[in-house]
Parts: structure tokens; sequence; C-alpha cells
């Protein structure tokens, strides 16, 4: 029997500021109109009603970081001659995050597949995901963009998580889910949760049930490689997309990076930043051309890549976790489920004759 | 599970600069690290990307044959941030290497088969490595025809090795340019046109093609009324990439990373993806 803690509301502080003794320790809260995942500050209230706007994607994968370092130096033996000496920048300590929700963190686990692969893992990713614990918020409550369980999660799925936190009465029910979450459950704030499993299994129960009705996505794939080369098709359902990207930065699965360099005097990094699909700069090559040039080819492979070349590379995972951002920070109103739902209804258009 | 850092390049030094025409240097590189140097494997077709220290990353052919291991040559053309300032290098100066990178030709299955390489301007790159991989393996494959097609002498690499590809009787080369140019001695016209001119018989041959999207266009449409079937073909494709090993997320065509998964692909295989070249 996983370990079952309880704590209360008025602890929660409290009991972060011990974790933060040892470790980074992240939390959702307000900045400006928007609730984000800042660094512990005992000093600002902890949001935890809904979903935050942003998921937690950068405490694992920062919007922006130095992969490598170099210094410039002259040559003893030519003085003409520059030396470059190259160093790389790992990164250090270890992190806990606090109220992502199980959309968010289950968000990871698709771009592990990608960062941590047999043939290429990514160091920098590796360090970080290896460092960081995650104690997930299960939500009591859904939204009307929530669609989770169309892509095989639920409101209280541990995949990803370390410890799953069940709201119960005036405090969380704490389970451990991982052995690294049994380690984070040894406070003496908490108390035993034993008595209170029935409570957190009836509030997830009820936040199942609250949402839409699943849909059946199994042939999404096929049918988003067949609709291809149906560009009226994506000239359509992208007529209101203003590719501002803000999509893809609010997506807990949208891994995309740049690699840029940048000079200061003597010296140089090579700075990685997460980069838009949404972009015409995207796919841009130096001749001119563009293998995507319109928003209706950048939609495409969007919600292909999510929907079909994903699913196609790792045993039919769709890499989307559900939590619904991009439908609900979308300027324009683009609704990510009705253009997968349009494309699977999708018929091409027989040729008499 | 591979715990190298996939993003730290090698450093390397420029050992020759070569200018190959008014926009295409060739750089013959060697790895400072001389254990990494002698250790470095790659096949034919293979990539690297090259830095240009603060400036940032580009990929390219390595365009010599892992049977010549005295250095690594790149043959870049100007375009862009990075090949202008990789263009400004001189023998001497550091550049960095992140290679090998990509896969490969598939030699293994051309052995004994004639081969027929088409490569139009920069795309003759990647087609050297593997047409100077055959010649010295020259017994493992049947007759060899190189058509190399330029717009005019000026923009055609490898000025300096062409008259020996002439003269070898073990290799048919023909060369081409877009337009009449006082002196050229060679074909005058379009690749495609001229590979029908030649007519290289398709019965167990393999093509092999690179050049810009029109020009491969046409030419696997030449190649078609020639006889040659999609599976007969080869090509090497490029995108726009950054990190080179299928993480970044930019060069992907459907579910097949160029940059890993290519950018060596068969006619057949190019049919299974979708249409977004």
């Amino acid at each position: 029997m996983a370990l079952v803690k309880y704590l209360k509301s008025s602890d929660l502080k409290s009991w972060l500021a011990e974790l933060a003794q040892k470790n980074s320790v992240f939390a959702p809260r307000y900045e400006g109109d928007s609730v984000i995942f800042a660094p512990f500050d005992p000093e600002q209230e902890i949001f935890i009603k809904n979903a935050a706007t942003a998921p937690p994607k950068k405490t694992v994968f920062p919007q922006s970081e130095k992969l490598v370092d170099f210094k410039y130096s002259k040559d003893p033996e030519d003085l003409s001659r520059i030396l470059i000496d190259a160093k790389e920048n790992l990164p250090e300590g270890t992190a806990i995050v606090f109220g992502g929700r199980p959309c968010d963190v289950r968000g990871f686990t698709m771009f592990d597949r990608v960062y941590m692969s047999e043939e290429a893992t990514d160091i920098y990713y590796k360090t970080r995901r290896d460092n960081t614990s995650f104690i997930t918020l299960a939500c009591d409550s859904t939204e009307n963009t929530c669609f989770c369980n169309w892509v095989n999660s639920s409101p209280s799925d541990p995949t990803g998580s370390d410890v799953l936190a069940i709201p119960v009465g005036d405090g969380l029910l704490l389970k451990a889910v991982s052995d690294r979450g049994e380690s984070l459950l040894t406070s003496k704030l908490l108390s035993d949760g034993e008595s209170r499993i029935g409570e957190g299994e009836k509030v997830c129960k009820e936040a199942a049930e609250s949402l839409s009705q699943v849909q059946d996505l199994s042939n999404a794939p096929q049918k988003l490689l067949e609709v291809f080369d149906s560009i009226e098709f994506w000239e359509d359902v992208s007529a209101k997309c203003l590719s501002c990207g803000a999509c893809t930065y609010l997506c807990p699965t949208c891994y995309c990076f740049n690699i840029t360099d940048e000079t200061k005097g003597l010296q140089a990094s090579r700075i990685r930043s997460w980069d838009n699909c949404m972009s015409a700069l995207f796919t841009m090559e130096a001749s001119g051309h563009n293998p995507r040039p319109t928003k209706a080819h950048r939609l495409k492979n969007r919600v292909g890549h999510k929907f079909s070349y994903y699913p196609d590379l790792h045993d039919g995972v769709i890499s989307c976790c559900g939590c619904g951002r991009c439908i609900k920070s979308c300027p324009a109103g683009v609704d990510i489920r009705e253009i997968v739902l349009k494309a699977i209804e999708f018929e091409p258009t027989v040729v008499e004759g | 599970m591979n715990t190298k850092n996939l993003y730290l390049p090698e450093m390397a030094t420029i050992q020759e600069v070569i200018e190959e025409t008014h926009n295409i240097v060739t750089f013959r590189v060697t790895l400072n690290n001389q254990e990494a140097m002698k250790n470095f494997s790659f096949e034919p077709g293979n990539v690297g990307q090259l830095s240009a220290f603060g400036i940032g990353e580009s990929t390219f052919v390595i365009n010599s044959p892992p049977t010549r291991m005295d250095y690594l040559q790149f043959s870049v053309m100007r375009s862009g941030e990075v090949t202008t300032k990789l263009h400004s290098l001189k023998a001497g100066d550091q550049v960095g290497v992140r290679a090998p990178l990509g896969n490969h030709f598939p030699y293994e299955n051309m052995k004994g088969k004639d081969i027929v390489f088409v490569g139009g301007g920069i795309g003759m790159a990647p087609l050297r490595t593997l047409l100077l991989f055959m010649l010295d393996n020259r017994d493992d494959y049947g007759k060899i025809t190189l058509l190399y097609g330029a717009r005019s002498p000026l923009d055609m690499a490898y000025n300096y090795e062409l008259q020996d590809w002439l003269d070898r009787d073990d290799l048919d080369t023909h060369l081409t340019i877009d337009a009449e140019f006082e002196g050229w001695e060679h074909n005058v016209g379009l690749i495609p046109n001229v590979l029908l001119e030649i007519a290289p018989s398709a019965e167990n041959s393999v093509a092999i093609t690179c050049g810009p999207p029109i020009m491969i266009k046409f030419t696997l449409q030449a190649l078609e009324k020639l006889g040659f079937k999609d599976e007969q073909i080869v090509t090497t494709l490029e995108k726009r990439m950054k990190c080179g090993v299928g993480i970044c997320g930019r060069c992907n065509i459907g579910s097949s990373y160029v940059c890993k998964d290519g950018p060596v692909y068969t006619g057949a295989q190019l049919k299974e993806l979708p249409n977004e070249l």
C-alpha cells in the first residue's frame, strides 16, 4: 500500500518552506493577470483553485538556457590566431514542482520519449528531469476546454508524478506515486491520510464525470495523413489563426527549440530557446525556400505532429495532454479538438470518371 | 543510453580553404583532438554541423570520402549569416564540428550495379563523397556515369578535379551548363534534358541525384522516362536544421526527421512521406 498522508491547507506554505530548504520549489501564483509557476515565496499567495495559465514546462525545459560557453583567446605562439575554448553549461541542483496538474506533468512523458531516447539523450533535459520531483494536484473540477479524457488520461492521472495531491475537505490528501514521492512525505506537518482515501476517490470520480464525452481518436493518425494534401481543408481550419504562437508556448508537450549564438566581447554563448512552429521563420531556409509557406501548412504540421506523426513514432501515444490551454488562450478561438474531429470526418472528394 | 553532450562541438582547425566559385568555398578541416580525429568514422552521405563561433551552426555534408581521412571536407555556399561568417575564415582558424549526423547512402545495396550520378550546383557536394568512395572501391561497382551541371562554368565547383574525372576511363563524365559560354567545350542544356540525351540504361542501375528542388523534380521525371523505378533512385535532402539529432523539431516531413532519418532517401521512401519538400 502506497504511503498516504494528509496536509491541512493552513500548513501548505510551511510544508513547502520545509521542502524549499534543500530544493528549489516552484508553485503556481499570480503574476499580473496570469497564474504561472514561480520560485516559492512564503510572502506570496499560492493559487491552486484552477490550472495555471502557463504549465510548469519551463521548470524542466527553460524558455531560454545556455548550452555552451565559448571563450576566445590569442594563441601565444601565433598572435594572429584566435583560440576558442568551449565549455558545457550543465544545470545543477534539485527542484520540486508543486501544483502542476496531471495533464501538465504527463506532458513531460511526451518530452521524455524524444529527449531521452536510446539513440540521442539531451543531457540538459535529462539532468533537470532526473532532479525534479512533481507533487501534482488532482483536479477537483474541470473546465469546458479540458479534454484529458480524450487522450487516455484523467483529472487524477498520476503518470509522471511523484506525489498526487487530492483536494479533500480543508486540505490535501497526499498519495506517494514513486519512491521519490514517499521520501517527500516525511514532514511532521503531515498526518495519516488512510481514513480519507474514500473521500479522495469521490473527488476524483466527480471530476472525471464532469468532463465532456470521450471522443475516439484512434483513427486520427491515419485520417490526418489522408487530409494532408487537401490545402482547402487546412486553409479553412486555419483561417482564424493569427500565427501568434500562444498555443505552442502554453503547450505542455510543445518541445521544439531554436539554437542561437550570442557574443559579448571575448565570450559567446550558444543558447537554446523555445521555438514556435506557427512562425514562418521556423522552417525558412537560407535560399528563401520554405516548405511550410502559409499558416495553413504550419497549423497542419502542429496538429499532424501531435495526433499523427508523434503517435506513429511512439507506440500510438498522442502528443497532446488535453489541458486545453491552446483553446483557452487562443486570441482567435482556434480549437484543436474541432480540427482533429473534422479531420476524422474528412472524406476526400471523389472525382467522377 | 548515450549521455554524450549532443550540442558540444569538437574544436577543429581549418587546414585549407579552396575558393570554388564566386559563392562556394571548400574547407578542409581536422579535429584538434588527435585521438578524436584518428577515431573519427563516418559513412558517405553523413552530414555535420559547422560552427562559426558567436554566429551559429549550419548543416553541411562531409564531401570527402571515408577512404581519405587526412581531413574532413565541407563545401559551403554563401547564403545566410553562418555561411557568410564561414566564408571569412582562413587556414588556421577554428571552427566547431558536430559530426557525423544523419543516415548515409545505401552503397551496400549498390554493389555490382551501374551507377548514375546526377548533380546540380552545390548538390554535387554529397555526390562527390560517394563518387570518390566508389572510385576508391572501384571493383565493387559496374559502369559509373556522372552528369554534373551548373548555371555556368563560373558556378562549377571542384574545377581542379573535373579534368581528372573526364580523363578517367573507369568513369563516364558529362558536364553541362545552362547557356552557351565562351570557351566551354562540353554540353549546354538543362540537366534533365542532357540526362535524356545521355540516356543511361536503367537495367541493374541506381541513380543518385542532388541539386536544387526544381532540378530534382525534372530529373526524377527524366529518370522515370529512362525506366528507373522509385527504388532505383536515391536523393539527399536539405531542410533548415538546428539540433541535427531529431529533437528540435523543424526538419520533419511527416514522421521522418531529415536530420536523423535522412538526409538520404530513395524515391520509394519519398513517395511514402507526405508531400512537403
